[in-house]
């Protein structure tokens, strides 16, 4: 069974700064990691390819230091990467975002079947979970998004049933393969890499393409270019009035006195569902 | 494209089991106010199998029109089927604005749709604006790790797209016997020849945690560091008979379940009281909780932007102040028990 699966790096967004003056992001202030999303799903197509056999690829759209991700990913277990990367493909919303993955797809598909492709929920960068499902419509198979385990996978019968995780609990669906799935942080644990993984990644130079190694490119597709999302003005949040102080100088008994009695005040808080406790 | 044909507001109106979601009447409340600015009508999109009923609240709560289509196929949501769906009516319809709900299904939808049909979608936005003269849909959202919020727009392709958090717009009072146009419409597919098929719904009979209907949160952040400050936290919870809530970075850190993370990519809460202690106010956080009635937080750093969202605010060392808090609680509440007032465990 061949998986491929398409991962991003990501600034930490945990450390990352905004420039209060600009409001611009200060990438520099914030290491670049592997989403960690597309951990857990080359750890997913790790697992189900030491079940079924066949290989895991990794894909991946940005700039040349995104090769330090893929070696992560390698380190993690898959067998060979892929990077796309080139001027023309920047400032990619997710339209054209997903559009140059497939573009890089059908080339890796040329060469070898895939029965499967894995994305991450969403990226921690931008939360939007959107180039998942948008590469299935490109590529005309189903997409399952939310899914939180693989219950069984029939590569003879092209058959995968999955578990979804939805709103108050979970549905299983049923799908042929190939299909794209997304995944969430809940449908493993990515376990420490061993000593083997670690040496061949630390070697290993991931297959960089530009566009012009890809096939039928459409130009307008790419890119700022091809992205129908624009980023309008920017602002900080509203300041509100701000808060009320209780300082008291830094008595921090009076301080909690304080709030006691400005909560105690509301007492339909106390009241109201008192007799049902 | 002639972006000039395209005209209306149209709101995806999720249904499970039959049952009308709330995020799908918030977003008429939102939409109501787009579709007057832009003097268009605001439909509704309500897929299912045995729902053309629901329509009538639909109307009730701002629709204009609804668009039906009514088929076994699409009595559980799949992305094959609701994709195709709603692709053939926007491309027969043509609406300019087009917004849906951002639920595990809504987002899956509309990523599809847009991919589907060709045009920009928006991700968890929070305020929704029109410019009239350009017709151009104004969505936003916060961006780029906090501290900011960023206008997304699509100038040249329609429709122009969005998903909303559930609980961030609000419901009009309904209007009884409002009435409103019912277009049905079709859908060709036959179940033999899907690819997808739903084979069990799970449903939790009830949420271990509910943050959205809980009268008082008492929410833990990064400053109460590790496992010892998060059971600090919930010891005040617990004499507050109060639901525990967390920021991201606590919930990251495995001090609590995902279940009690508040903010864009958690829930968003509109309690009575909400305690924010040590939480920084990032806008993701902040998105989540604005709206609640009072909110007191606690925080060492004086400048700590959740000052800015709260009522009350203490600059004090949360290791420090909430053992008292717990415990001048535990007393007044325990008081009031003897008196006879208030029962609280
Ligand atoms: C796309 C995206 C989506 C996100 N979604 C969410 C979301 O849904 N919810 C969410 O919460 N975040 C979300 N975040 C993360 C958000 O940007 C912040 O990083 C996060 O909210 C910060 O959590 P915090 O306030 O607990 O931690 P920090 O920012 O580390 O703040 C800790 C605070 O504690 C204070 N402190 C330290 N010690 C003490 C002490 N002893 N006593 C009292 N105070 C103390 C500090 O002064 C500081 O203000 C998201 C980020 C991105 C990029
Ligand atoms: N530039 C990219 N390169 C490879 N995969 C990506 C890229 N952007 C997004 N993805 C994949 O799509 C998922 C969702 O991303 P997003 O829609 O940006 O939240 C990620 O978890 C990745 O699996």
């Amino acid at each position: 069974m061949n998986i491929l699966v398409c991962i991003k790096q990501v600034p930490d967004t945990k450390i990352i700064k905004v420039n209060p003056k600009t409001n611009t992001l200060d990438r520099s202030s914030a290491p670049a990691i592997l989403n960690p999303y597309d951990a857990h799903a080359v750890e997913e197509a790790v697992r189900l390819k030491k079940i079924h056999g066949g290989k895991v690829v990794v894909l991946s759209m940005g700039p040349p230091q995104a090769k330090e991700a893929i070696k992560k990913c390698v380190e993690i277990g898959a067998d060979e990467g892929y990077l796309i990367s080139d001027r023309r493909f920047a400032g990619a919303d997710t339209l054209a975002t997903s559009y140059a993955l497939y573009k890089a797809i059908q080339k890796l598909m040329d060469e070898d079947g895939i029965d499967l492709v894995l994305c991450g929920k969403h990226a921690i960068d931008g939360d939007t979970g959107q180039v998942g499902p948008g590469i299935a419509r490109r590529m005309e198979i189903p997409p399952l998004t939310n899914v939180i385990k693989v219950e069984e996978v029939d590569p003879a019968e092209k058959m995968i049933k999955v578990r979804r995780k939805i709103e108050n609990g979970y549905e299983i669906i049923q799908s042929t393969l190939p299909c794209l799935l997304t995944v969430e942080k809940e449908i493993n644990e990515v376990a420490y890499s061993p000593l083997p993984n670690m040496l061949r990644a630390a070697r290993y130079n991931p297959i960089v393409w530009t566009v012009d190694d890809l096939k039928d490119v459409d130009m307008k597709q790419l890119g700022l270019k091809g992205s129908p999302t624009i980023v309008g003005k920017m602002w900080p949040p509203a300041k509100s009035d701000g808060a009320q102080m209780l300082d008291d100088e830094g008595d921090v008994k009076k301080q909690a006195e304080k709030i006691v009695s400005l909560v105690l005040e509301k007492r339909e808080l106390f009241e109201a569902k008192g007799g049902e406790r | 494209m002639n972006i000039e044909e395209y005209r209306g507001v149209w709101v995806f109106i999720e249904q499970r089991d039959g049952q009308l979601v709330d995020v799908g009447l918030e977003l008429l409340g939102a939409g109501r106010d787009l579709a007057d600015k832009l003097e268009v009508d605001l439909c509704g999109i309500l897929l299912g199998h045995h729902v053309k009923e629901l329509s009538n609240e639909l109307f009730e709560y701002g629709a204009d029109k609804v668009y039906v289509i009514d088929d076994p196929v699409l009595a559980n949501y799949r992305t094959e089927t609701y994709m195709k769906a709603v692709g053939d009516l926007v491309r027969k319809y043509k609406p300019e604005i087009f917004v849906y709900g951002a639920t595990a299904n809504g987002k899956d939808l509309a990523s599809a749709v847009a991919t589907e049909v060709m045009t920009g979608l928006t991700a968890d936005t929070t305020i929704l604006d029109v410019d009239v003269e350009k017709r151009l849909f104004e969505a936003s959202r916060p961006a780029f790790g906090g501290n900011i919020m960023a206008t997304i727009l699509c100038k040249k392709h329609r429709p122009q797209m969005a998903t909303v958090r559930p609980k961030v717009m609000k419901k009009l009072e309904p209007q009884p016997g409002r009435q409103g146009e019912i277009i049905e419409e079709t859908i060709d597919l036959k179940e033999d020849d899907l690819r997808t098929k739903v084979l069990e719904i799970v449903r939790n009979a009830k949420k271990a945690v509910n943050l959205e209907d809980a009268d008082i949160i008492v929410a833990a952040g990064k400053g109460i560091k590790d496992e010892k400050g998060f059971k600090m936290v919930e010891a005040l919870a617990d004499v507050l008979n109060a639901t525990v809530g967390a920021s991201r970075d606590v919930v990251e850190a495995g001090l609590c379940g995902h279940d009690h993370q508040v903010g864009q990519t958690g829930v968003t809460v509109t309690p009575k009281l909400y305690f924010a202690i040590g939480i920084s106010g990032a806008v993701q956080h902040t998105v989540g909780m604005a709206n609640s009635e009072t909110i007191i937080a606690i925080n060492t750093d004086p400048d700590a932007a959740i000052f800015n969202v709260s009522h009350y605010g203490v600059v004090a060392d949360a290791f420090e102040i909430v053992p008292l808090l717990t415990e001048e609680f535990r007393k007044a509440l325990q008081v009031k028990t003897e008196e006879g007032g208030v029962a609280h465990v």
